[in-house]
């Protein structure tokens, strides 16, 4: 049987990975599961210099998902180098490094610093964090931004280049065309949608931030919506997120025409689940008689008189 | 660390909304240190999904114990548990207290409300006993009084309402023992955050050593998800720790007080 898949030039053993800022740096987990076992482990994004992040309280529990509003904290490219590449690099399995910047330059920048590590797997760009000032959405939700992103990091770097897109858009095909446009080797479909959630006894806002984005499997309809949308729109492969917390919810993507898929939120309540979503697709793979997880992929079978929908 | 699927041997009501709670954890229950605590995913909450830091509050056997109020919809649909029914556990987590030894100073616990849950194992590990301060808002509140009498603690008691022991906060008798005797002493505490801050503040002005455990709002607990940040003293001023890992127990004068609500 089957599960590998490629996203460009990186080829995963499995076509599951986990959702960058969900998996850390990877050693944190490293006590609860076999990491190897991963497709692939996405790491939480990272920009040139530190960043303390947001105040807290940072999240707040909603139904069937979480509002998170944590502000992108993190060690920088250098700080990630030090104390979290030895790691990662001696893993089996390929690592996704998430970055961002507040300029076109800093994104270019930061490409640049990690083509020259050896060892990288693929740059996930995001494009669509909701909870900083300067970066990430600003460059998503404006295509002649995000072409401009996207180009400047394919000048910078010859790694595989994963662009992560905002759902928070009218449609997301001009954006998935223009990162394809632009160089993009993947998408990742999709990053938290913005939200708020409000303490009516204080009225206060739950969040320090105000507002924040809603992950979880609440979101996993719209993400899969937006994944179908781009999936007739490009020829790239795109990575598939928002709400998976079983298999089930990760064939539903790959049948919506993802090529793999990340668990994001889940990790944060059950740190197996990337692998009981590896363990449940291959059994499901078996009861249908498919032997190559690409038999999945774009699979949904729709009438010719909806597609009009 | 190690996440099991645990079972519940009982679960029963202590004082008023306060309950205890022991599972079966034959290989956690060996490795837990005095405030650590366990990450519960209580799988009957369905929509509600995260899972619910406790401290852990006893170590018996192969079992553990958790002292928990009920104070929203977490806590509530686990007071309706019982025997035999399963939870999901990650434990133990957290750096805990450092364990006094039978030299050193006397250890002087400060235990606001529920706070005791997390001292009491320190209580019972500790190689001298010392003074226990328990405090809450009325009698119901204090947990353990005679339990920490039986490990050999002086306890004192005390309540907003005046219905048990001193009438007034819990910090007051504990400023009152240290204006009589300072030397050699070292406090250990757990319970709201304004209790915390003046518990900080009392050892700073008597210039004793105080370590405090935080009880943050957390998410993952495995110090991933970077929810349950505290401001520490740091390189650049202040910085960010996670009180699931670098914490919940920090040292009293590393906390940036100033900067906490």
């Amino acid at each position: 049987m089957n599960l590998a898949v490629s996203i460009g030039r990186l080829r995963l053993q499995n076509p599951v990975t986990v959702a960058s800022g969900t998996f850390g740096y990877g050693v944190e987990y490293a006590r609860l599961l076999d990491l190897n076992q991963l497709g692939a482990i996405t790491v939480k994004g990272i920009c040139l210099n530190p960043v303390r992040g947001n105040p807290p309280p940072r999240t707040v529990e909603v139904t069937s998902g979480l509002l998170n509003a944590i502000g992108l904290q993190g060690p920088g490219v250098d700080g990630f180098i030090r104390s979290y590449w030895p790691f990662l690099r001696q893993l089996k399995v390929p690592t996704i490094i998430n970055i961002w910047g507040s300029t076109v330059e800093e994104y270019a920048e930061v490409a640049r610093r990690f083509d020259a590590l050896e060892g990288v797997g693929a740059l996930e760009l995001n494009v669509s964090c909701p909870n900083i000032k300067a970066g990430g959405a600003q460059f998503g939700t404006d295509c002649h931004l995000l072409s401009q992103v996207v180009t400047a990091c394919r000048k910078a770097t010859r790694l595989p280049l994963i662009t992560k897109l905002s759902p928070n858009v009218v449609s997301i095909v001009p954006y998935a065309k223009a990162a394809e446009e632009a160089g993009s080797d993947a998408l990742s479909i999709t990053n938290s949608y913005p939200a708020m959630a409000i303490d009516i006894y204080t009225r206060r806002p739950k969040l320090a931030n105000v507002t924040g984005g809603l992950t979880g499997p609440c979101l996993k309809p719209i993400a899969l919506k937006l994944v179908w949308d781009a999936a007739r729109a490009v020829k790239i492969p795109i990575i598939g997120m928002g709400g998976i917390h079983n298999a089930a919810d990760a064939i539903e993507f790959l049948m919506a025409g993802a090529t793999a898929v990340a668990v994001g939120t889940a990790n944060f309540y059950e740190p197996q689940t990337a692998l009981q979503v590896i363990a449940g697709l291959r059994q499901f793979m078996q009861e249908q008689g498919l032997t190559d997880v690409r038999q999945l992929i774009g699979s949904v079978r729709i009438d010719r008189s909806d597609t009009d929908v | 660390m190690l996440e099991r699927d645990v079972e519940i041997v009982w679960n029963r009501r202590d004082t008023d909304s306060y309950y205890r709670l022991v599972v079966r954890a034959p290989d956690i229950a060996p490795l837990v240190q005095p405030g650590q605590f366990a990450h519960v995913r209580i799988l009957a909450l369905r929509e509600a999904l995260l899972r619910r830091p406790f401290s852990i509050f006893q170590v018996q056997g192969d079992t553990l114990g958790i002292l928990y109020k009920v104070v929203g919809k977490g806590t509530e649909v686990l007071s309706r548990l019982g025997p035999g029914d399963r939870l999901n556990v990650i434990a133990p987590l957290g750096h805990g207290f450092s364990v006094p030894g039978a030299d050193g100073p006397t250890p002087l616990l400060v235990a606001g409300g529920y706070g005791a849950a997390a001292l009491y194992l320190l209580a019972e590990r500790a190689g001298r006993r010392g003074i226990a301060f328990v405090g809450g808002r009325t009698q119901t509140d204090i947990l353990c009084e005679r339990e920490l009498s039986a490990l050999g603690w002086e306890v004192r008691v005390s309540t907003e309402d005046g219905s048990r022991g001193h009438r007034g906060l819990v910090t007051e008798p504990l400023v009152a023992e240290l204006q009589r005797d300072a030397g050699q002493r070292k406090l250990f505490a757990c319970g709201p955050m304004p209790m915390l801050k003046a518990v900080a503040q009392i050892a700073a002005q008597f210039g004793v050593a105080a370590e405090v455990s935080l009880d943050t709002t957390m998410c993952c607990g495995l110090g991933v998800c970077l929810t349950c940040v505290v401001p520490v003293r740091g390189a650049d001023g202040w910085e960010y720790a996670r009180a699931c890992t670098e914490g919940p127990v920090f040292e009293a004068r590393q906390v940036a007080w100033e900067l906490l609500p």
